[in-house]
């Protein structure tokens, strides 16, 4: 028992003492295959994610861009290997993760500040406290004045602005976005985008944001995987030549429309058509 | 109120015609007239009101009452455990499937003349009903919600609570006004079949005297009393499911 915990001790210090960042996310040699499905649609895979960056996982639909996240919420159990989120296997934590999903899920009886205190009355929090702590939230949102609405009285953009609020108050530092734009219009989702843009610089959170969408990936992201084959053994990784705070004329660059145009290309010959 | 307008005037015409109809044929004890039957009504008042009204009521609520509950604990066991569904559910609709007014005999052979009799074939008319409409309302909720919550680390309990028993509260309702009729003609037909008070008996006596209006009298006072527990009903509902009317 005793070796045990000194064990965690070490695993715990064990970054610091290399003096670099703690990774915030990491796949150590995951593999993974649905039940009924003889062949895997993940084999070794590795990869890591750094505490605040922003990714964007990109690749055809069906390829299995879901299936990853659904591994790290814990929705999916690995075959083999192990998903490691702060050091901390996953598999001994519980609420962990900040998920969003595609659609903004909002529950219809709820009002909005009780649909966005939803994960602290989850974790146990009494509901009255649990529900001013997300109006304080909604409040600086610029959301205040809806709380006592309901989902059905909110256009698309601020149901998605309400989930993602929600999804904040999970209190994970690391928040899994799964296309939450892809069902908002051209215009609505461009604001959107400079939006969660703005959120991250200022919450200090790591962002795994999974799109079908070029550009999105690009104007959002500080590194992109690519997901082009199956089964996935590797994530091509894509470095976006652009600092932050950026604004959308960084897709105007030439270095950018270059990757943009390889990435299209890339995607393009894996779509059956 | 206009909403109803046009029923209004199709159901004077109707009681408009049946009370020609009635004068024309002239025979009160086959075919009162409407008039008549109102008439009954005042005449027989303080038995109907106080004594026959009041019993029927009884049946209908205590009958009401047990089937909610054991309707509700019911659908609640099979949502929770699929053993339990596939073990009663077949159950519950071969209930269905027994004539129940050739039952009442036997209740009333097991309770005699009591009110348990008459509760018991009340509940076998509604607790199907309300059990098949909760049940599928806690089938509606939608997987991808129940994975969010699992995501957030919520307990088989905390899902069931926040997710399920909100989204059954609509066909909670639905079911109530299938059930609350139907309780209604429960307690009459199970009056009918075996007891001393109540509306259905009332119409058993009248008919034995060939008193056509006397057998009217209850059958309106009857549908009166369903329609307003109808209307009662949907008052609640609408007052307690405010985010109803979604697009």
């Amino acid at each position: 028992m005793l070796i045990l915990v000194n064990m965690n001790t070490c695993f715990g210090i064990w970054p610091i003492i290399r003096g670099c960042n703690l990774f915030m996310l990491k796949f150590y040699d995951v593999n993974f295959r649905y039940e009924n499905n003889e062949k895997y649609l993940i084999e070794n895979l590795n990869f890591q994610v750094d505490n605040r960056e922003f990714i964007s996982i990109i690749g055809p639909s069906g390829c299995g861009k879901s299936t990853i996240f659904r591994l790290i919420t814990g929705l999916e159990k690995a075959d083999s290997g192990n998903i490691f989120i702060n050091d901390e296997n996953i598999n001994n934590l519980k609420g962990y993760i900040g998920y969003m999903p595609q659609r903004d899920l909002l529950m219809p009886w709820r009002t909005i500040s009780e649909n966005a205190c939803l994960p602290l009355e989850i974790q146990g929090k009494n509901s009255k406290e649990a529900k001013s702590e997300a109006e304080k939230l909604l409040e600086a949102f610029g959301l205040g004045k809806y709380k006592d609405k309901y989902p059905k009285d909110l256009s698309g953009g601020m149901k998605q602005r309400v989930s993602f609020i929600r999804t904040l108050l999970t209190g994970s530092d690391i928040m899994l976005l799964d296309e939450p734009f892809s069902a908002l219009d051209a215009i609505t989702k461009i604001s959107m985008q400079e939006w969660l843009l703005e959120q991250w610089s200022n919450l200090k959170k790591t962002i795994l944001f999974i799109t079908h969408d070029v550009e999105e990936a690009l104007f959002l992201s500080s590194r992109v995987f690519v997901i082009s084959e199956k089964p996935i053994t590797k994530l091509k990784e894509i470095i976006v030549p652009a600092g932050y705070p950026r604004d959308r004329h960084v897709l105007n660059i030439p270095e950018m429309m270059d990757i943009k145009e390889e990435l299209v290309n890339e995607l393009k010959q894996r779509v059956e058509l | 109120m206009k909403k109803y307008s046009s029923s209004i005037i199709v159901i004077i015409m109707f009681f408009a015609f049946w009370e020609g109809l009635a004068r024309y044929i002239n025979a009160m004890y086959i075919l009162p007239s409407p008039s008549k039957i109102i008439e009954k009504i005042w005449i027989l008042r303080e038995s109907l009101f106080k004594v026959h009204l009041p019993a029927t009521l009884l049946v209908t609520f205590l009958g009401l009452l047990i089937s909610i509950v054991l309707g509700v604990a019911l659908a609640v066991a099979m949502s929770l455990s699929e053993n339990i569904e596939k073990a009663l559910y077949p159950i519950v609709v071969v209930t269905q499937t027994v004539p129940i007014t050739a039952l009442a005999p036997i209740f009333v052979l097991w309770f005699g003349y009591s009110i348990w009799s008459r509760i018991l074939v009340t509940i076998l008319m509604t607790f199907f009903p309300i059990t098949v409409n909760v049940y599928d309302g806690f089938r509606s909720t939608k997987r991808e919600m129940e994975e969010l919550l699992i995501t957030y680390g919520a307990s088989k309990k905390q899902i069931f609570l926040k997710l399920k028993l909100p989204s059954a509260l609509p066909y909670f309702f639905s079911a109530l006004k299938i059930s609350v009729p139907l309780s209604v003609i429960g307690a009459a037909i199970s009056e009918w079949l075996g007891s001393q008070s109540g509306l259905g008996y009332f119409s058993k006596r009248m008919m034995t005297q060939l008193d056509g209006a006397g057998v009217f009298a209850p059958i309106v006072i009857l549908s009166f009393a369903a329609i307003i527990f109808v209307i009662i009903i949907n008052v609640l509902e609408n007052k307690i499911i405010k985010w109803r009317n979604e697009v």
